[in-house]
C-alpha cells in the first residue's frame, strides 16, 4: 500500500509539472494552429528571470515568504515582454503561411532565444533554493515531500481549471472558442482575431514562464534548460491530442503515473517508457485521446 | 596594364601577410577543445577555458613554475584556437578536421565528453595530429585500440568508481546494501557497473537495492529519490555532473537523502563551489583525482590555484586542474622532443615518443604515463567528506588511495581487473 502511494504521490507531482509546462502549447495550437517550439524557450526565460528576481529579493535581505509571488512577478515581466514582441514583430505575418513554416520559424526564434539568453545571463548556473525548503516538508507514506511540491500541483490545478472555466464560462471564452472554430468567420462577425491570437500567445507563453520560474528553485538554472521541456511537452499534447485542454491534462497524469510506475519498479525501462506510451497511443489514435472531429471545408 | 595591376597587388598582400606568416611560424597553434555552450559548460567547459586562457598567458609570458619556466613551448609562444565541443559527435569529427586542415593547427588538447573522445580518437590518428584528451573517462579508448599521436593525461573513471568503492569499505566496514543514480548513457553506466564490480568484489554478499538510471538532464528527480528512499540502502552512489548532479543535490537534500544513507557524488566537487549551503554534511565527493581541495600543497598548485583565484575571482574546479595538466604535459615533452632535435621545432611524432611514457609533475601531483602502452595517465586518487566549519565546507575523512590502487595494471583492462580482485596481474 505504501509503495501504491508513494508511486502515486511523485506520479502526481511529476504530472502537475509537465502539465504546466503543456497546457500553453496546447492552447497557442488549439487558438492559433501553431506548434510553437519558442514555449521551451519561455519556459527557459521564465526560470531565468524568476531565480534572478528571487536572488536579488533574497540577497537584500527581504522576506524569503514573499519569493513566491517575486517568482510570479518574473515570469509575468518577461513574458509581456517578449511574447507580444514575438507575436505581433514577427508571427502575425506569417499565419498566411503553412503550419510547416511557422514550425520552423518557431524553431527560429527558438535558437535565437537560446542565444539571447546565453548573452544576457552567461552560461554559467543560476540558483534560488531557498523557496524550496523554506515551507517544510510533509509525508506520503513514510517519505518526506517538500511541501513546495504541493504549490506546483497548485499551480497546475489553477492554471488548467481556470483557462477550463475562462473558456466556457466568460464571453472572452467563448469568443476565443469561436475564433478556434473558424478565424474567418469570426473575423466576419465582427471579433478582432488578431487581438485574440495576440491574447493568446501572451497567456500561453506565460504559462510555461510560470512553469520556468516555478522550477528554477528545484533545479540549477543552466542555457539548454528549455530544450528537454519542449520535447516532453510535445510527447504530452500528442498523446493528449494537439489542442485539447482535457487531453494535456489527461496526457500528463498518464506519462506521469507510467514513469512513476517505470522509476519504483523497472528503472531500466524509464528512458523509453514515455515514448512508448506516446507511440501506442498514436498507434490506436493516431490524432491523439482526446483529438477532436476535424470539420471538413469546402 | 591590368596585368601589372594585378601583379603589384598580389606583391602587396603578400608583402602584407608575410609578418603574420613568419609568426605562425614561430608560435605553436594548440586548438583548445571544451563545451562552450550547454549544460556541460558551467561545470567543465568554462573552467577549463578559463584555465587555458591563464595557463597561456602565464606561460606566454615566462612565468610559469618549476620545470615549466621557459617561455611558451620551448621559447615559441603558445596561440590558442578555442572551440566548443557542443554539438553530436559528427560536428566535433567536423569541427577536428577544420581544426586540423583549415587552422592548420600544431596539436589538440580537449573534449569532455567520452563519445567525442571515441569518435576523435580514429581521426587524429588517420590525420596524424597529436591529441591530448583532457578530461573524458571512458576507459574503452586505449583498452580497445593501440594509438599513436593519441594521448590523455587524466585518469579514466576507473579510478573513479574503484576509489569510490574503496573508501566505502573502509568508513563503512559493515555495508550491506548498496543503490545508485547515474545518468543513461555510457559514462554513468559505466560508472555505476564498475562500482557495483568493484563493490561485489569488497564485500561479497554486498545487496543491490536500486539501481535508477534517468535520462541525460532530465533534471526532476522527485521519483527517483522517493525509489532511493524507499530502498534504504547503506551507500548511495551517483556519477552525476553538471546542472543534474545540481539539482539532485538541490532535490534530495530536503529530502533527507545524503543524510539516510551515506551518499558519495564521484564528481561532487564541481558542486561543492556553488552550492555550500545545500550539501549536507557526511556526503562524501570526488574530484576525479587529486584535484581542488584534494590537491597537493606543492608549488605547481600554488601557482595555479591562487593565481586562478586571482583572476577569476572563484575556486578552480577539478575539470580546469585537468586541462592545465594536459598543457603542461604536452609542453614538457614538446621541450624534451625539441632538445633531442638539437633545438629545432619537433614533430609531432617526435613530440609523442617524447610524451610517451613520460612522468611529470603537476598541480594534481604525480602524473605518470603508464597505462594504453603509454599514452593513458594513472594518478592516486582522493574521497573526503563534507563537513561545515565556521559557514565554510571543508572536507574531513580525506583518504588517498595511490594509483597502483585504483587503476588497473597497464596489461589488463579495466573490467578483467576489478572481477579479478584487483590482481595487480
Amino acid at each position: 500500500m505504501n509503495q501504491i502511494l508513494a508511486v502515486l504521490a511523485d506520479g502526481i507531482i511529476y504530472s502537475a509539472w509537465l502539465f504546466i509546462a503543456a497546457v500553453g502549447l496546447t492552447l497557442i495550437y488549439g487558438v492559433m494552429k501553431i506548434v510553437n517550439v519558442t514555449h521551451g524557450s519561455f519556459y527557459a526565460l521564465g526560470a531565468y528571470a524568476g531565480v534572478s528576481l528571487t536572488g536579488a529579493w533574497i540577497a537584500r535581505g527581504l522576506p524569503v515568504e514573499w519569493s513566491y509571488a517575486v517568482l510570479v512577478v518574473g515570469a509575468l515581466a518577461v513574458t509581456l515582454v517578449v511574447a507580444p514582441l514575438i507575436e505581433r514583430g514577427i508571427l502575425r505575418f506569417m499565419y498566411a503561411r503553412d503550419e510547416v513554416v511557422i514550425l520552423l520559424i518557431t524553431y527560429a526564434l527558438f535558437l535565437i532565444l537560446e542565444d539571447t539568453i546565453k548573452l544576457i545571463w552567461g552560461v554559467n548556473p543560476y540558483f534560488a533554493a531557498e523557496p524550496y525548503a523554506l515551507l517544510g516538508s510533509f509525508e506520503v507514506a513514510g517519505l518526506p515531500y517538500p511541501t513546495y511540491n504541493l504549490i506546483l500541483v497548485a499551480l497546475a490545478v489553477v492554471s488548467g481549471g481556470g483557462l477550463a472555466w475562462m473558456l466556457q464560462a466568460t464571453r472572452v471564452g467563448k469568443l476565443l472558442v469561436s475564433v478556434i472554430h473558424d478565424p474567418e468567420v469570426s473575423r466576419a462577425m465582427g471579433i478582432n482575431v488578431g487581438r485574440y491570437y495576440l491574447f493568446t500567445f501572451t497567456f500561453g507563453s506565460l504559462l510555461a514562464a510560470l512553469g520556468g520560474s516555478f522550477t528554477s528553485p528545484t533545479v540549477s538554472v543552466v542555457p539548454g534548460l528549455g530544450v528537454e521541456v519542449i520535447v516532453l511537452s510535445f510527447a504530452v499534447v500528442v498523446i493528449g491530442g494537439l489542442g485539447s485542454l482535457p487531453g494535456a491534462a489527461l496526457g500528463a497524469l498518464i506519462v506521469g503515473i507510467v514513469r512513476s510506475i517505470c522509476v519504483h519498479h523497472a528503472p531500466h525501462l524509464e528512458l523509453f517508457v514515455i515514448y512508448f506510451v506516446m507511440a501506442m497511443v498514436l498507434a490506436f489514435r493516431p490524432r491523439g485521446l482526446f483529438s477532436l472531429a476535424e470539420p471538413r471545408k469546402i | 596594364m591590368n596585368q601589372v595591376k594585378n601583379v603589384l597587388a598580389c606583391a602587396f598582400v603578400a608583402a602584407a601577410l608575410a609578418p603574420a606568416a613568419a609568426l605562425a611560424q614561430q608560435s605553436v597553434k594548440i586548438g583548445f577543445v571544451t563545451f562552450l555552450s550547454g549544460p556541460a559548460a558551467a561545470p567543465f567547459g568554462v573552467p577549463a577555458k578559463n584555465a587555458v586562457e591563464f595557463v597561456t598567458d602565464e606561460l606566454n609570458a615566462g612565468k610559469g613554475p618549476g620545470a615549466y619556466k621557459t617561455k611558451g613551448f620551448g621559447g615559441a609562444a603558445i596561440e590558442p584556437v578555442i572551440i566548443d565541443e557542443a554539438g553530436s559527435s559528427t560536428t566535433q569529427v567536423t569541427e577536428f578536421r577544420n581544426l586540423v586542415q583549415r587552422h592548420n593547427v600544431d596539436l589538440v588538447i580537449g573534449y569532455v565528453s567520452s563519445g567525442n573522445c571515441l569518435a576523435i580518437a580514429p581521426v587524429a590518428e588517420e590525420l596524424k595530429k597529436l591529441t591530448n584528451f583532457f578530461d573524458c573517462g571512458t576507459p574503452r579508448i586505449f583498452e580497445d585500440n593501440d594509438y599513436k599521436y593519441v594521448f590523455r593525461t587524466s585518469p579514466t573513471a576507473t579510478m573513479d568508481s574503484v576509489g569510490a568503492a574503496l573508501y566505502v569499505k573502509e568508513m563503512k566496514p559493515n555495508v550491506k546494501s548498496i543503490a545508485g543514480i547515474n545518468q543513461n548513457y555510457a559514462w554513468g553506466q559505466d560508472s555505476w557497473g564498475d562500482f557495483e564490480a568493484a563493490m561485489k568484489q569488497l564485500v561479497p554478499n554486498i545487496e543491490v537495492k536500486t539501481s535508477q538510471m534517468p535520462k541525460l538532464f532530465a533534471g526532476q528527480y522527485n521519483a527517483e529519490i522517493s525509489a532511493l528512499l524507499s530502498a534504504g540502502a547503506d551507500v548511495i552512489h551517483s556519477s552525476f555532473f553538471d546542472g543534474d548532479l545540481e539539482a539532485l543535490i538541490l532535490q534530495g537534500g530536503p529530502r533527507g537523502l545524503m543524510k539516510r544513507s551515506m551518499t558519495i557524488l564521484t564528481t561532487g566537487e564541481t558542486a561543492m563551489h556553488k552550492l555550500p549551503a545545500q550539501i549536507p554534511d557526511g556526503t562524501v565527493l570526488g574530484a576525479r583525482g587529486p584535484f581542488g581541495p584534494y590537491a597537493p600543497d606543492n608549488q605547481y598548485n600554488k601557482w595555479y590555484s591562487q593565481g586562478y583565484q586571482k583572476r577569476f575571482k572563484e575556486m578552480p574546479n577539478y575539470a580546469s586542474y585537468q586541462m592545465v595538466q594536459a598543457i603542461l604535459g604536452v609542453k614538457l615533452a614538446w621541450e624534451k622532443a625539441q632538445a633531442a632535435n638539437g633545438g629545432k621545432r619537433p614533430t609531432n611524432e617526435q613530440v609523442g615518443v617524447a610524451l610517451e611514457n613520460m612522468t611529470f609533475e603537476g598541480p594534481g601531483g604525480t602524473v605518470r604515463m603508464a597505462n594504453g602502452k603509454g599514452h593513458q595517465a594513472v594518478m592516486e586518487t582522493v574521497y573526503g567528506q563534507t563537513q561545515r566549519k565556521g559557514g565554510k565546507l571543508t572536507m574531513v575523512n580525506v583518504r588517498r588511495y595511490p594509483a597502483e590502487k585504483v587503476n588497473p595494471p597497464a596489461s589488463m583492462k579495466a573490467a578483467d581487473w576489478i572481477k579479478s580482485g584487483f590482481k595487480s596481474n
